[in-house]
């Protein structure tokens, strides 16, 4: 099976940015081939997968308010699959960094992370997330959340607007759709030496 | 009366600097007897103590007070401190304000100095095992890495007190027992508003005793900027508390321009305040929200952000910043207001009166919200002054603590509202002053959007700002309270320190009072009409 | 009308002519469970599906509507998520007790859904004593929440599950109450005979006042058995994170998600089926084509009619109202809906006895 172009409802492919890591990624999966029947059933999980990702209520300072905005009345993210936000890791898919991450909370996001389910998706939402944003140079700020979880989708911004949250949302939908669930896994943690 | 005699009498030591705001330097030795006899005197009474200030001098460290009366309006600032810096130690005032209690554990974690007499000296927002004191001016940036082991939750905590011979010994005393039922609410939790955490001593559903942790968003901006220059320090007050955002950058701008003597023109005056009050609807209708979503109904919740909405508009018009907005500058605002700022108010406005009573029609008005919030929670006025909840919450008590009255600033004398106060000082009388002061802004900006005069939206500045020696402090009235900033100033182009008084950390340090007896449910519900916001309560 | 027992009875003929009677009956069974359980997953799904929208409608919002039409394979979508995502096993709990607790729970959901009649002849568990059934079944569920609570060794879940159980426990009585005074009017507790009773009118207009009551006390406790808000304390996602529920990942907790909507369904269809005249279409008594026209409107139509706008009144109520407090909540069922209940009963008496009721 060739490379799929992951398709996302009325809105083009080519309008999405950062196409080539995704063709990569693709491209990296399918370099063994693939069976055909196997195929066809990982694409129906990936599309339930990727239609209901549901997300852990989680927010640590201000991109935590725009996030409570996208699940209301003008934004709206349950038209997406994104219905509810669980507060249990244990029922979430996804966990939105949305935030600083201090050298406190550092082991605390490691833990939540690590008390979700399979499969569990990363984005770090903001610059403070991303990068430690415009805290660079404090001592107790985390340089950005990939330095403690594996991060799928960087999402900048300060905060990033409701739009951009959508956008970074459709992209991991996007991400998601190209995964294996049967024969060969495409994300994996990196050992602790 | 010569509140300056009155110390000299007291405390004939003192010294007085009177650089920027008149400041008494007291010797540690008799502080403490100062500190009470002004408390306690009958016309002195200082009851509220507004912030308390860590200082690193350089070969000694110190505290600042700022004190205020509630009686009679008046203020003092006291500054004490130790030349002793391998281990330095004050006397505590956590007896006289309560609110002292968490200011002086930041103290301890920030600069070392240990309080004698103080019930419960642990660090505040950083962990046990951190090395040194960040504030202090030699500490090494690079001492601590990142740490990813679990934190140990230690149920001692150690006290110092002075045995009969006058020596400083060490006692422990316990938090929770080993047979209590503890639980963990936060920092990872729906409801606590963020990244606190409280541990919940509990009683089947009856809450014993709450100890707040505070510290899993301590970014620490006051150390930040004391290497940024004036203008860049503007960045980082809008993360402080992000839904006062103008308001904080108002207090930093207002401090810096009046140390520097400027003056601002009317039409700069007109605009921050409009912009404060738009500020204040905005924060309030938040807190709608989240008070519903936190006592189980969505439907109000996403009402509010439906109309939060249309505020954000209104904002994003003329800052281009839906949350962060950095508008206000150091004399001035950033931009003129687009031509339609005033046309988008004044349309807001009227439907915004008229959905108000949709609001309490879905919420106030329920049975099951009156049971919930009404006789819940109760914090007595002098409790309230003793923990300096200014703001809602101290106006919910029946303390008329309200900024813009007591110390008018903008064009907050010129204007015509009222302050809104309730005695219950029970959940419900939170929210009503809430509710009820959104009105009252809504006023003050009818009063002002169609007089806003022409003229320059900014004085220009010179490029590189340097406040002249002194120290210095401006308040302004935040969404949630009193919002205060502290400056000392060597003369040069950066602060040598700026502290904000946090609005949030004398709510957090009275939640255990507040919620004692509660059940659980309780503690949502007064945590969401107490309204905080944890990044400012962190820094 | 159309009477399904015709067709039950002809397969059952069909089936006895081929083969022993027990094998048939045998298969017979197999094909309902089997009949049930289709039925209970696809009414799940149209609940959660109705809830997103009803909710979203309230909260003036769209709702799902990107994936498939109008949202519609939202659901589907949400399942296979669920149904291959991870089962956490935890540390230092009793990992019998954490897997059998979802299964009790749908269990006892499944029985009490049996019972529901849905057609005339569509009766799975009809017998005598059909609604003490009912009530003993589906409290069973509590001790799955219980267990659920227990065998997580958190204190959240603790707390979630002590709520519950003193919740459920309570509000049985007031459920029990109102079943009581209807047996009272009726004179049975076979489902298919208080059905049979309503020919003539259903019972919330026959017995007036004392069923109107019931029917309101009926709902509030129905509301609180199946944990929904305002009553929503053993979940309390606020308060508990997640309550009882917090430590339980991918189809487990789907279990506990889909029992949820499935209880709601029962309390609706039980609401339908003994106050308004379950599958018995709407009968004014002296309007003979208009009765006759009604007839052929089948009887499943008008029990899922009936049951998804009381399931409309509940969700009503689920997105306006605060959540109660735990005392209150217990407070307002031994105070207020309990007497209440029980005054009820008195008063339904009198009326049977006088002939009072239409």
């Amino acid at each position: 099976m060739g490379l799929k172009k992951p398709k996302i409802k009325s809105i083009k492919y080519e309008e999405f940015q950062d196409n080539e890591s995704l063709e990569k990624m693709a491209a990296e999966l399918n370099a063994n081939g693939a069976n055909v029947i196997l195929g066809a059933v990982d694409d129906v999980i990936n599309w339930g997968r990727a239609n209901s990702p549901w997300s852990l209520t989680f927010a640590t300072s201000c991109c935590g308010i725009e996030f409570m905005a996208i699940g209301a009345a003008r934004y709206d993210m349950a038209r997406f699959g994104f219905e509810v936000t669980r507060p249990s890791p244990r029922q979430a898919d996804l966990i939105m960094v949305c935030g600083t991450i201090t050298h406190r909370m550092a082991p605390v996001l490691k833990r939540l992370y690590d008390q979700m389910a399979e499969p569990k998706y990363v984005v770090a939402v903001g610059g403070c997330a991303v990068g430690g944003g415009p805290f660079t140079k404090s001592y107790h700020v985390v340089q950005g959340v990939d330095k403690i979880i594996p991060v799928d989708v960087y999402l900048p911004g300060c905060p990033p607007r409701p739009e951009a949250f959508l956008y970074s949302m459709m992209q991991l939908q996007r991400k998601i759709k190209l995964q294996k669930f049967l024969g060969g896994v495409n994300r994996k943690e990196k050992k602790q030496k | 009366m010569d509140l300056k005699k009155r110390i000299l009498e007291i405390a004939p030591e003192t010294q007085f600097v009177e650089q920027g705001d008149i400041k008494a330097i007291v010797p540690s030795s008799s502080f403490y007897a100062l500190a009470k006899k002004l408390k306690e005197d009958e016309d002195t009474s200082f009851d509220f103590l507004l912030s308390l200030t860590g200082m690193d001098f350089g070969d000694s460290l110190g505290v600042i007070y700022h004190l205020e009366s509630t009686k009679y309006g008046h203020t003092c600032v006291l500054q004490t401190s130790t030349t002793n810096r391998e281990n330095p130690e004050l006397y505590s005032v956590c007896d006289l304000w309560k609110t002292a209690n968490f200011n002086e554990r930041e103290v301890y974690d920030f600069f070392g100095i240990r309080f004698i007499n103080h019930p419960d000296m642990r660090r505040l927002f950083l962990r046990d095992e951190w090395n040194g004191y960040p504030f202090r001016k030699d500490y090494d940036m690079d001492s601590n890495p990142l740490n990813m082991t679990n934190e140990v939750t230690e149920d001692k905590t150690t006290e110092l007190t002075i045995d009969a011979e006058g020596n400083v010994i060490e006692k422990e005393n316990t938090l929770f027992d080993d047979k209590e039922y503890v639980i963990n609410i936060g920092p990872q939790h729906p409801s606590t508003h963020g990244v606190l955490r409280f541990r919940t001593s509990l009683q089947g559903e009856i809450i014993k005793k709450i100890e707040p942790y505070c510290g899993y968003i301590h970014r620490g901006i006051e150390k930040m900027n004391e290497n940024l220059t004036y203008p860049q320090t503007l960045a980082l007050t809008d993360r402080l508390d992000y839904l006062s955002a103008h308001q904080n950058r108002h207090a930093l701008c207002m401090l810096i321009e009046k140390a520097l003597g400027v003056e601002i023109p009317e039409r700069v005056q007109y605009i921050r305040t409009i912009m404060d009050e738009l500020q204040r609807i905005d924060s309030h209708i938040l807190f709608y929200s989240c008070l519903a979503m936190d006592m189980g109904a969505i439907t109000p919740f996403t009402y509010g952000f439906r109309d939060r909405e249309m505020i954000l508009d209104i904002f994003e018009q003329t800052t281009g910043g839906r949350l962060i907005q950095n508008y206000n500058v150091v004399g001035g605002v950033q931009a003129d207001i687009h031509p339609d700022f005033v046309n988008s108010v004044k349309k807001f406005i009227p439907y915004f009166r008229n959905i108000l009573k949709e609001y309490h029609d879905i919420f106030t008005g329920n049975v099951i919200v009156h049971q919930r919030l009404k006789g819940v929670g109760v914090l007595s006025k002098e409790d309230a002054i003793s923990f300096g909840t200014t703001g809602g919450t101290g106006r919910a008590s029946g303390w008329a603590c309200d900024t813009r009255k007591r110390k008018p600033y903008a064009m907050y004398d010129k204007v015509d509202f009222k302050e809104i106060v309730y005695t219950e000082g029970d959940s419900f009388a939170r929210y009503m002053v809430r509710m009820d002061e959104m009105l009252e802004s809504m006023k003050i900006i009818e009063q002002l959007i169609d007089n806003i005069p022409e003229g320059a939206y900014q004085v220009k500045m010179k490029p590189i700002i340097k406040v002249p020696e002194g120290s210095y402090f401006t308040s302004v009235e935040s969404s949630r309270g009193e919002f205060g900033v502290f400056l000392e100033s060597k003369g040069d182009k950066y602060p040598y320190r700026l502290k904000y008084r946090s609005t949030g950390l004398p709510l957090v340090a009275a939640v255990d009072t507040i919620t004692k007896g509660g059940k659980i449910a309780d503690l949502i519900a007064i945590g969401g009409t107490l309204d905080y916001v944890i990044p400012d309560i962190d820094r | 009308m159309f009477d399904f027992s015709v067709v039950s009875s002809w397969i059952h003929q069909f089936l006895t002519s081929v083969m022993p009677e027990g094998l048939a009956i045998f298969l017979e069974c197999l094909v309902v469970g089997v009949c049930i359980l289709a039925a209970y997953a696809v009414i799940a799904m149209i609940l959660i599906y109705m809830e997103r929208k009803i909710c979203a409608w309230f909260q003036c919002r769209i709702g799902p509507d990107r994936v498939g039409k109008f949202g519609l394979l939202q659901l589907f979508a949400d399942v296979i998520k669920m149904l291959i995502k991870e089962i956490v096993e935890l540390k230092n709990t009793d990992k019998f007790l954490h897997a059998l607790a979802p299964y009790i729970v749908i269990l006892s959901s499944i029985l009490a859904f049996a019972c529901l009649p849905i057609n005339k002849g569509m009766e799975i568990l009809d017998f005598n004593i059909g609604v003490v059934f009912l009530v003993a079944v589906s409290s069973l569920g509590v001790i799955g929440i219980l267990l659920a609570g227990w065998s997580s060794n958190s204190k959240y879940t603790m707390i979630g599950a002590m709520r519950s159980g003193a919740q459920i426990i309570s509000y049985e009585l007031s459920i029990g109450m109102c079943l009581l005074a209807v047996a009272i009017f009726t004179g049975t507790l076979q489902f298919s005979e208080i059905v049979a009773f309503q020919a003539d009118g259903w019972l919330i207009f026959k017995g007036h006042i004392p069923a109107v009551i019931a029917f309101i006390v009926y709902l509030i406790a129905g509301n609180a058995e199946t944990n929904r808000g305002p009553f929503d304390m053993p979940e309390a996602e606020s308060e508990l994170t997640a309550g009882y529920h917090t430590e339980y990942s991918g189809m487990h907790f789907g279990f506990f998600y889909l029992s949820e909507y499935l209880n709601m369904f029962i309390i609706a269809g039980v609401a339908a089926t003994i106050f308004l005249g379950g599958w018995m279409p709407l009968h004014i008594s002296g309007l003979e084509g208009f009765n006759a026209i009604m007839d052929y409107i089948p009887g499943f139509v008008w029990f899922f009619g009936k049951a998804f706008f009381v399931v409309f009144l509940l969700m009503w109520m689920r997105w306006t109202f605060v959540r109660l407090r735990i005392d209150q909540l217990l407070k307002f069922e031994w105070k207020i809906l309990l007497p209440i209940g029980l005054f009820n009963l008195v008063l339904m008496i009198l009326v049977v006895v006088f002939k009072l009721h239409f």
